[in-house]
């Protein structure tokens, strides 16, 4: 088994991914992205994928989510639906307004009009923009644009959401709320998370577990698990020590690169 | 401690519709329609004004005579005359009955050829720079072999209104597709758009910008192969706007010469018009539209 494959409750992991190996390009010009990676993500984990650059994390996301092929090893996902993906920026579809961004994966899914209807009011309330379905998205902030890709993702009832650095772009203000709503929705939905950011204290805000990757290729080097509960707030003592021991390892992976 | 959870709940939702009604305040007002006409009319009208006056200007510096070059006191009664004349109708119905037909196959033509390239590499290898070539090709230079195979016909001009215009259709087309972003490809994908669907629901209307901007530039295509296609191919037992032009011509009627040449110039622009109003609209619904546009 190379490719992302459903497997059906097999219950002690919702992710699982045994000694994944990405090559681009091939002969001289081969770049090892991904290096024998395993990684275990439990149901209902929360994980944070810190790296410096040219770790590959979002080659590895690529992969889980199925949108590409490992070169080795095997990813088995729990699970009916295929994990939901966001990118940093919303990749909503300019030409349809807010409810029909939402309503797309409904569709696809064959759900029938007003059961459509519903699910899209139900999931901008989830993200607080009951009132927005009729704006299109470029009339909302990128925060707004943010949550509505969440709704678009939550609408595939995907057990995994798989992010990739998706509040990368906002502001600082905007970030601490959506961490806020992110936490949430991942706790009322019981979701499983696998994060990625170049942020330690979103990491360490968000996390249940921390898995630090080096780079070039990307190897698993460092886990630290969170156990400070939850909501923290990022500004918080715990928050900011684990964040310090975070960095610090990834001073030294980048400091190994310059030598 | 559940009146505790209460305020908090509605705290933060208080801070995240407080923080949305501060980020997009003063996004959505846009300029009344009336002002919004009268900006984009005024310009215009100035233009026309003074194109008319430079011709006027030429006239009375009297570098030809008047019945070479009539000035517009006498066109305009003329157009004013042949717009209420039978052949004008008539000429105007098969004109437009040949620019219709005929764009409509060289858009179907192009859409079809367009997305099999787009999609398919062994036809983009062989077919892709093809079209380009195709496109470069004045319309003007197939009319010969047009009027070989099919003599002084409709077919005739047909086949040169829809060569002409059906390349850059499928150009435009290639060119939307090929542009659609990757994101937004890969977003399409993980929401379950594959195949036929990923082509319906993501990359058609991604492409529908580019698109567009292919079908006007067909359309103008189109049009300059019509009018030259009905300055050759005249076919005696039908009148056509083209063929009055060139009858004007050989019985020296200056004036409908130049009242025929502002009735196309007049149908080019509101063609040009209709498709800027398209592009404006998928623009403005795309937000790519500054607001005072």
């Amino acid at each position: 088994m190379t490719a992302a494959t459903p497997v059906k409750e097999s219950a002690t992991a919702a992710v699982a991914l045994s000694g994944v190996t990405k090559v681009y390009g091939r002969g001289s010009e081969a770049v090892l992205a991904l290096d024998g990676l395993d990684l275990t993500v439990r149901p209902g984990e929360f994980v944070c994928l810190v790296g410096a650059s040219g770790c590959g994390k979002s080659t590895l996301l690529n992969l889980v989510a199925g949108l590409d092929k490992p070169t080795g090893g095997a990813i088995e996902v729990a699970g009916d639906a295929r994990p939901g993906l966001m990118f940093q920026e919303s990749a909503l579809f300019p030409w349809l307004s807010v409810g029909a961004n939402v309503e797309l994966p409904l569709k696809l899914r064959g759900l029938n009009k007003q059961q459509r209807r519903d699910r899209v009011a139900e999931l901008l309330r989830t993200v607080h923009l009951g009132d927005f379905g009729k704006h299109r998205p470029h009339q909302l902030s990128g925060g707004m644009r943010q949550r509505v890709a969440l709704a678009r993702t939550l609408a595939l009832d995907t057990p995994v959401l798989l992010m990739d650095e998706p509040f990368g772009a906002l502001d600082a203000m905007t970030r601490d709320i959506l961490h806020d709503e992110l936490e949430r929705i991942y706790l009322e939905r019981e979701l499983t998370v696998l994060f990625v950011t170049h942020n330690v204290r979103e990491a360490a805000r968000l996390a249940d577990r921390i898995v630090v990757l080096s780079s070039r290729p990307g190897r698993i080097i460092h886990e630290t698990t969170v156990d400070a509960p939850r909501p923290r707030r990022i500004d918080a003592p715990e928050v900011a020590a684990i964040a310090a021991d975070v960095t610090d390892r990834l001073r030294k992976e980048v400091i190994r690169h310059g030598q | 401690m559940a009146s505790d959870t209460i305020a908090a709940k509605t705290t933060e939702t208080g801070a995240i519709s407080g923080l949305d009604a501060l980020e997009i305040a003063g996004r959505e007002k846009e300029p009344s329609r009336a002002r919004k006409l009268w900006f984009q009319t005024w310009p215009k009208l100035t233009a026309i004004a003074l194109a008319i006056l430079i011709w006027q200007a030429v006239v009375w510096s009297g570098w030809k005579d008047p019945w070479a070059l009539p000035g517009p006191e006498a066109v305009f009664p003329d157009l004013w005359e042949y717009v209420q004349t039978e052949a004008f109708w008539s000429g105007l119905g098969t004109t437009a009955r040949r620019a219709g037909v005929g764009f409509a196959t060289a858009v179907a033509a192009g859409l079809v050829l367009g997305l099999a390239v787009a999609s398919n590499k062994i036809l983009r290898a062989a077919l892709g720079s093809m079209i380009t070539a195709l496109q470069t090709m004045p319309s003007i230079a197939w009319f010969p072999l047009a009027i070989l195979l099919f003599q002084l016909s409709e077919q005739a001009i047909f086949f040169v209104v829809v060569l002409g215009a059906a390349p850059s259709v499928a150009n435009g087309v290639l060119h939307g597709v090929d542009y659609v972003p990757p994101l937004l490809r890969r977003a399409g994908t993980n929401i379950g758009a594959r195949g036929f669907n990923l082509y319906r629901y993501v990359i058609a209307p991604a492409a529908l910008p580019a698109i567009v901007a292919g079908l006007k530039q067909g359309w103008a295509f189109a049009w300059r192969s019509l009018m030259a296609g009905e300055l050759l191919v005249v076919i005696a037992t039908k009148t056509s706007i083209g063929a009055q032009l060139q009858y004007a011509r050989e019985l020296s009627e200056t004036e409908r010469l130049i009242s025929i040449m502002i009735t196309i110039l007049v149908l080019g622009l509101l063609a040009d018009a209709a498709f800027g109003a398209a592009d404006r609209a998928i623009r403005r619904r795309w937000g790519l539209l500054d607001r005072n546009n």
